[in-house]
């Protein structure tokens, strides 16, 4: 399912809008493409509408207006759980299940779809490694990991049936900034070897600046501009100017401290 | 101690009270079991049905027990027998504890669990069996626990419609006027009693997921 052979792009939101049942607008003309193999980063503030995007594409939501396509089709012609399982989902509570080893939660989408002991085994322990984490802690229980940790796991589990699209909810927010760095830098890594097509919902800019190859910045409920890194940097839009204004005075005061040591 | 007298002297008929006394709680709580847990499970499933069943549930345990007794005497097939009066009236009272903790149970599973599985493109079976019934697991064992002491208790109260069970030396003893027949229904009784809630009990613990 990773070549398919149609050119067009991945994902494609076609005057999109959602509205909830008691008639609040979350979203609303939105119009976006996100290219095969980009890592496409929702950027915007809390209630922006970036996580309603997001689950609109794998029909958490339901959109009220407009259309989505996934590879050129549109989502009602899509079999709801096929269109699942081909889109590896991270969220920031993780949502490991307390319940299963670390083994048994990566192996979720392998064995419900039928794969033998065998192969879900040696799939495990090659996403451990994948994702920087011992073998031995296959075996263990999700309430004994530290939390980067965990967030590695929720990694390798949506990774595990090598779907060609990663849905990211802030996958990173809930950790320490020197853990946090160190997942981008291996997510950038990841990224790199593996090419999937990415959506990346944050708030934080620097994150966005790091990870995404474009940026769509929200704002109430519809997409302000889609730009490069180095653009957004560089724009003269005032949205876009403001929000790296505030990211300017955060880091200042103790600039260099406060970030992580990189690559 | 002239009850443990009594009890000895009597060993034959407390082992067969006390075994009939057991079938009707065994037998109810079985029954209230696969209704109580399926209803609680589809009130999850279709939320404007949860206030009507959880609703009724809660009507049925208003009724006194003698009254609900009495007011299946008449009923065919059920009333010809006085042991499935008793079972039938011990399972309506099971149910509300079953519902409402399986309920419960699956509504507190921690959303963002119950939202990955479904955005990995669990089919709602799954969801239920592998993810939602596991986690819920303890508090429905809850549920059981609850039901089966109450249904210990209530089940003392069927011997007035002549379903047996220890309750027999109860009415008996009131009769007499005699404590010593009266505490060799209820001595029996409260050990059972005793004896569900901390096996249970033990299985709840077990059963526990977030040993956090």
């Amino acid at each position: 399912m990773t070549d398919s052979p149609n050119p067009g792009p991945a994902i494609e939101f076609r005057n999109v809008g959602y509205r909830l049942d008691n008639g609040t607008t979350l979203l609303r003309d939105l119009n976006l493409e996100i290219q095969r193999g980009e890592t496409l980063v929702l950027l915007g503030r809390s209630g922006s509408g970036k996580t309603t995007t997001l689950k609109l594409i794998n029909r958490l939501h339901r959109q009220s207006t407009g259309a989505i396509l996934v590879d050129g089709r549109s989502l009602e012609e899509w079999d709801v759980i096929r269109l699942r399982r081909m889109i590896g989902y991270v969220i920031q509570e993780v949502g490991l299940f307390p319940h299963f080893t670390v083994a048994r939660n990566i192996g979720v989408v392998p064995q419900i779809e039928g794969w033998s002991s065998e192969r879900i085994q040696h799939r495990v322990t090659e996403l451990l490694e994948r994702v920087g984490l011992e073998p031995q802690l296959a075996s263990r229980y999700p309430r004994e990991l530290s939390g980067g940790q965990r967030q590695r796991v929720g990694v390798a589990r949506a990774l595990a049936a090598d779907p060609a699209f990663l849905l990211m909810d802030e996958p990173f927010g809930a950790l320490d900034p020197i853990t946090r760095s160190e997942l981008q830098r291996e997510f950038l890594a990841l990224q790199q070897r593996l090419g999937k097509t990415v959506v990346f919902v944050t708030h934080d800019l620097r994150e966005a600046l790091r990870l995404g190859t474009r940026i769509a910045l929200m704002e109430s409920g519809q997409l302000v501009v889609t730009l490069t890194p180095d653009e957004f940097v560089h724009s003269t839009h005032p949205l876009v100017a403001d929000y790296v204004d505030a990211f300017k005075t955060e880091i200042s005061p103790q600039e260099g401290e406060s970030d992580a040591p990189a690559e | 101690m002239n009850v443990l007298q009594f009890i000895l002297q009597n060993h034959m008929e407390v082992i067969d009270l006390t075994t009939e006394h057991l079938w009707l709680v065994g037998a109810s709580i079985t029954l209230a079991v696969f209704i109580g847990i399926p209803l609680g499970v589809a009130i999850t499933r279709w939320p404007v049905l949860s206030k009507p069943v959880l609703g009724g549930a809660n009507i049925i345990q208003t009724v006194p027990s003698l009254a609900l007794f009495g007011f299946l005497l008449p009923a065919p097939w059920i009333g010809a027998r006085a042991d499935r009066i008793a079972i039938l009236a011990l399972m309506l009272y099971a149910l509300l504890p079953l519902i409402r903790n399986t309920y419960t149970g699956i509504r507190g599973v921690d959303p963002a669990v119950v939202e990955a599985g479904r955005g990995m493109g669990m089919t709602d079976r799954q969801l239920l069996w592998q993810v939602e019934l596991p986690l819920a697991l303890s508090v429905i064992v809850a549920g059981v626990r609850v039901a089966t002491v109450l249904s210990i208790g209530l089940a003392t109260i069927a011997a007035a419609i002549g379903a047996g069970g220890l309750g027999e030396f109860i009415f008996r003893g009131l009769a007499m006027v005699n404590n010593q027949v009266i505490l060799a229904g209820a001595i029996p009784a409260a050990a059972l009693a005793i004896l569900a809630d901390t096996s249970l009990g033990w299985l709840e613990k077990r059963l526990s997921p977030a040993k956090l």
